[in-house]
């Protein structure tokens, strides 16, 4: 089946694929069966929009599906933002930090790279292909603790560059974009551009970068998930809570209920799990077009 | 500004929840520093606040924020950096993480008592006999002053304490027909009447928690850790273990014990409607219940620790002190930041007014403090109850030299019986078979009985 | 993805140029392979090197060659805790994995009223971090006041009781499902978008109705990408930790210490100061996952050739 998915671009196998079955009808059954899907998915958010409208003695003392007896949104939002002079809002800076610097780097990284791997032979190219084989498979997290201890003895630990060094590797996203370029960037354009007299770095961010957006906007979005949703390497690497990113922050708040001067703020916990998701649901909303036809490209080629 | 004895006397009566000013703080802390002896090394603290610099401090208590900002109106050349780096076993893995990578531990830092000798040993605390703290024992109460002496050296100053009491929630008591228990046995009883008459409320919450395993035990007069350097030796079977076990096996196996885990959210959701009628626990517990359980304003009420005779004996459940980390800088400036933070009063009336249980004996004594009585236990003067536990705490108790890691492993092994509604003394022993694995692994030499 | 695969996507790829000693390909690759070096090899190898010592508070850092591999091989936690997440993956992953097919097989069928709707409503978790996905699910299983407590009154008995030693893992097998369901769905969905038309048409000429299309045609397309999503549930699963961590606050006995490797080999050495045995745990469970991988990788393709 790749062959046959080879002979098209994906654009043009995902034009071919809109235009077909014109004539079947609407399921209702079919929708309801995925409405209940919906459901699934939906219902725990519905929980968090909710709750987030709740205040601290209200979460307490009602029901979960249903609004409590003052709206504090608002002021939810307020002394999120404001909890202890407005860490929240430094650790949502740090997220968009560790996002922009470890996403964008591990993209670029990963497209030069990726690119690279399609579209040249050079010596070596084999033990390329085994290391990084080899590396897939070892989990990521056990190599938090290594890394730790390797990051304490060069002063990395508790600085931003303990999290953004690691998470400028994303294997995932070479893999994706290789596989898109043989498809998206013919080799007989490159020819021609070498013809021309063309660089092979002036070729490829003139030309090739353009054939390959859809692929690197789908790279670039898994890797912002993935920095934006990264909590184990962070919760290990920082002491210091002005480094924090969000998911480590949230969790910190969360544990604030137990023990001695246990002070519960579940409220602005909720409230500060649903800023925290707004902006990547957003962020995929916004680029869905893009992602969706990477995607397409990247996950076929077996 | 000029410090007259009126003001100090004065201020010692004001009430203890009332907020102190910084302005009362400064008078008192240049107070308290020439009050007391001048013992070596104090010279090189009064000169280190004097010269002044930058140190960092880690602390999760709420009143932290407050005190250092009456820390630096006092000293003004003296910027504490405070970092909330996560609260107890969070910060004690930090701190550990930092110790090991050599750098990035603060000044000075917040650790509960359990946890003190483990940093102690592993020399990452300054002695602060070397400055000459040794001679505020009798600022303290004896559990506390205890509990930071460790193999011969002073490793911290105490902040709180936690003499243990019981919580009760006199609305449900009363439904009920509960009597206030003064044994376990009454205790026993009362858990089986209220369960049988309701069978969503359950006289306590207990899912198996470390800190209040030992306290009990404690109480009962176990005395199963003991260590003198490299030597330990653990029996979590001696005498008061298995007393404390085969009491509360009794509630444990007919399963009278609220399943709610600690703290959760559904836990302060119990203790506010009622289905918890009581708590064992830390006399800083208050300030939780007042702040965080608003529903059972005006319900609760305090009593002494139930015992197995009848005749007063305690135990202090979690509390902590401030520890002065080897890493430190300017250890000085650090010690003369924790002497001021610890053993001031205006920074411990700061402490006081965040709800915070004293472990100073002039605090604890003082009249303002024995006569408070919160609207949220009816108006009862609580701090008798808890100021009469505090002395009826009994001595030579010690944990282990890595208590924080035997709590870690707490629930894989006595945590089993309380899921499977077994014997606790079996829980208890593979405990105690854990740690002695460990501790021999690390290099201890551990004897069992 | 997977090395079969990757080694015919290097054949496929080889260019027209034949010279050998064309060195500009490394200018491309050598980024990424510099800091692949410094972040995953070097950690590698040094993990290794821990694990061949032993770091005691009292008597220091000796050597002890293959001793932490042995004890490892012995240790009853670290198999309880392998058999936990074996059992987790045997039954949370194909439960997720024909959730997710079922849903993308809907989206592809054209029979949907609002399909872009509902691609987008059930991929939402995926946006979810895990941490927060925790929260809320931690929130939800409450079984005192939690809406699991109204579930309970309404069945009018405490059936459902999320924090149970018999119920734990299907607890956190439902979070995981949550936040995956919508991605793989993606994945197989995206898979299905490429399926030439002309074999529909093929399909349609022979008369097949559309349960035959599904079964005959759409699903063996699928193959790769149900491979791909195979092995990264398997390295999910095998890494298991957010969850059962955050978890671990409400339910504290029956989630262990040991309750998952990787909550193991963190809590060796951050709770116990274990570190190179931590890194053993850690080491032996990377082989077991690569091994693991592998194998489905070949199976996967095994049955592509026949």
């Amino acid at each position: 089946m790749a062959v046959t998915a080879l002979a098209r671009s994906p654009r043009a196998q995902l034009r071919a694929a809109r235009k077909r079955d014109p004539r079947q009808r609407r399921s209702v059954v079919l929708t309801i069966v995925m409405a209940l899907f919906v459901l699934y998915s939906v219902v725990p958010l519905l929980w968090l929009i909710i709750n987030a409208t709740k205040s601290q003695p209200d979460l307490y003392s009602t029901f979960g599906l249903w609004f409590g007896k003052d709206f504090t949104l608002f002021q939810n939002i307020v002394d999120t933002l404001t909890y202890r002079d407005g860490i929240f809002v430094k650790w949502f800076g740090n997220t968009l930090l560790y996002v922009v610097v470890g996403a964008g780097g591990a993209t670029l990284l990963a497209t030069v790279a990726g690119y690279g791997l399609a579209k040249f032979t050079f010596p070596g190219k084999r033990a390329v292909f085994a290391v990084i084989l080899g590396a897939i498979a070892v989990p990521g997290t056990a190599l938090a603790v290594p890394t730790f201890l390797m990051f304490s003895q060069v002063g990395l630990t508790n600085t931003p560059w303990a999290i953004i060094l690691p998470s400028l590797i994303s294997p995932f996203g070479l893999y994706l974009i290789w596989t898109y370029t043989i498809d998206a960037v013919p080799t007989e354009l490159l020819e021609a551009a070498r013809m021309d007299g063309s660089g092979e770095f002036r070729t490829f961010f003139t030309i090739s970068l353009r054939l390959l957006a859809p692929g690197v906007v789908t790279v670039l979005l898994f890797a912002i998930v993935a920095t934006w949703n990264n909590y184990f390497l962070p919760l290990i690497m920082l002491s210091d809570p002005t480094w924090y990113p969000l998911t480590v922050g949230l969790s910190q708040w969360s544990a604030q209920a137990t023990g001695v001067a246990a002070q519960p703020i579940y409220n602005l916990v909720i409230t500060g799990s649903l800023i925290t998701i707004i902006p990547i649901v957003a962020v995929f909303l916004l680029l869905q077009r893009y992602w969706q036809s990477g995607l397409a490209a990247g996950s076929v080629k077996q | 500004m000029k410090i007259t004895s009126r003001t100090v006397s004065l201020s010692r009566r004001i009430a203890a929840i009332v907020v102190a000013s910084a302005l009362i703080g400064t008078a008192l802390a240049g107070c308290a520093s020439t009050s007391s002896g001048t013992p070596a090394g104090s010279t090189d603290v009064a000169a280190a606040l004097k010269k002044g610099g930058t140190i960092t401090y880690w602390s999760w208590t709420p009143s932290a924020e407050a005190q250092v900002a009456a820390f630096e109106k006092a000293y003004p050349k003296v910027h504490v950096k405070l970092v909330n780096a996560g609260t107890n076993t969070t910060e004690y893995t930090k701190l550990q993480n930092a110790i090991k990578a050599g750098s990035g531990a603060p000044d000075v830092a917040q650790v509960e008592y359990y946890a003190i000798p483990q940093f102690a040993l592993s020399k990452s605390l300054v002695d602060l006999t070397a400055y000459g703290f040794d001679s505020l024992k009798s600022a303290y109460t004896p559990g506390p002053w205890s509990s930071v002496n460790v193999g011969g050296g002073l490793y911290g100053l105490p902040q709180d304490s936690g003499p243990m009491a019981l919580f009760y929630n006199k609305t449900v008591f009363d439904k009920y027909g509960l009597t206030v228990p003064t044994t376990w046995d009454e205790y026993i009883a009362d858990a089986k009447k209220l369960h049988a008459a309701n069978p969503e409320a359950y006289i306590t919450s207990d899912s198996g928690d470390s800190g209040f395993t030992t306290s009990m035990i404690w109480q009962a007069g176990g005395r199963p850790f003991t260590s003198n350097g490299s030597k330990v030796s653990i029996n979590l079977q001696d005498e008061g273990s298995k007393k404390w076990a085969s009491t509360w096996n009794e509630l444990v196996d007919n399963k009278l014990l609220s399943p709610v885990p600690g703290w959760s959210d559904d836990w302060f959701k119990s203790l506010g409607n009622g289905n918890v009628a009581s708590l064992i626990t830390g006399a800083w517990m208050p300030g939780v219940l007042e702040s965080s359980v608003k529903d059972g304003s005006g319900q609760w009420r305090v009593a002494p620790t139930p015992t197995y005779d009848g005749k007063p004996a305690n135990s202090e459940n979690g509390g902590g002190g401030q520890v002065v980390l080897k890493q430190s800088k300017n250890p000085a400036l650090a010690a003369g930041f924790l002497k001021w933070l610890n053993n001031s009063p205006g920074s411990i009336k700061v402490f006081l007014a965040s709800g915070g249980f004293p472990s100073t004996t002039s605090e604890l004594n003082s009249e303002a403090f024995l006569a408070d009585a919160p609207d949220y236990f009816g108006g009862q003067k609580i701090n008798e109850v808890l100021v009469q536990g505090a002395k009826d705490v009994s001595t030579g108790w010690s944990y282990l030299p890595y208590q924080v890691y035997a709590n870690s492993i707490y629930g894989d092994t006595v945590g089993q019986s309380y899921v499977s509604a077994g014997d606790l003394n079996a829980g208890l022993s593979a405990w105690q078979k854990s740690l002695a694995d460990y501790g021999n692994q690390q290099g201890f030499t551990v004897t069992t009985k | 993805m997977t090395s079969t695969s990757i080694v015919r996507l290097a054949q496929r790829a080889t260019p027209a140029r034949r010279n050998r000693r064309d060195w500009r390909g490394w200018a491309f690759v050598a980024p990424f392979m510099l800091v692949f070096l410094a972040m995953i090899i070097a950690p590698v190898v040094y993990a290794i090197g821990l694990s061949l010592f032993r770091e005691q508070l009292f008597g220091g850092t000796v050597f002890v060659g293959l001793n932490n591999y042995l004890a490892v091989f012995q240790d009853a936690k670290f198999w309880q805790a392998l058999g936990r997440v074996t059992l987790f993956l045997v039954v949370q992953v194909p439960i997720m994995l024909a959730l997710s097919l079922t849903a993308a097989l809907a989206l592809d069928s054209a029979r949907l009223h609002g399909a872009a709707f509902f691609r987008i409503a059930i991929f939402l978790p995926y946006a979810v971090p895990g941490v927060v996905a925790a929260l809320i699910w931690g929130f939800i299983y409450g079984d005192q006041f939690g809406l699991t407590a109204g579930i309970n009154d309404l069945l009018g008995a405490h059936v459902l009781e999320p924090f149970s030693a018999q119920a734990i893992l299907g607890s956190i097998g439902n979070i995981v499902t949550w936040e995956f369901m919508g991605y793989n769905m993606l994945i197989f969905y995206a898979a299905l978008r490429v399926v030439p038309s002309d074999i529909y048409e093929a399909a349609e000429i022979d008369g097949a109705g559309a349960m035959r299309t599904v079964f005959s045609i759409k699903i063996p397309a699928l193959r790769g990408a149900i491979v791909i999503a195979t092995i990264f549930s398997i390295i999910g699963s095998f890494q298991l930790f957010n969850e059962p961590n955050l978890l671990k606050i409400l339910s504290p006995n029956v989630i262990t210490s040991y309750f998952t490797p990787n909550m193991y080999a963190y809590n060796l050495s951050f709770a116990g100061q274990q570190f190179n045995y931590a890194a053993t745990v850690a080491i032996v469970m990377g082989v077991i996952t690569a091994v693991i991988a592998y194998v489905v990788q070949l199976r996967g393709s095994r049955q592509e050739s026949i």
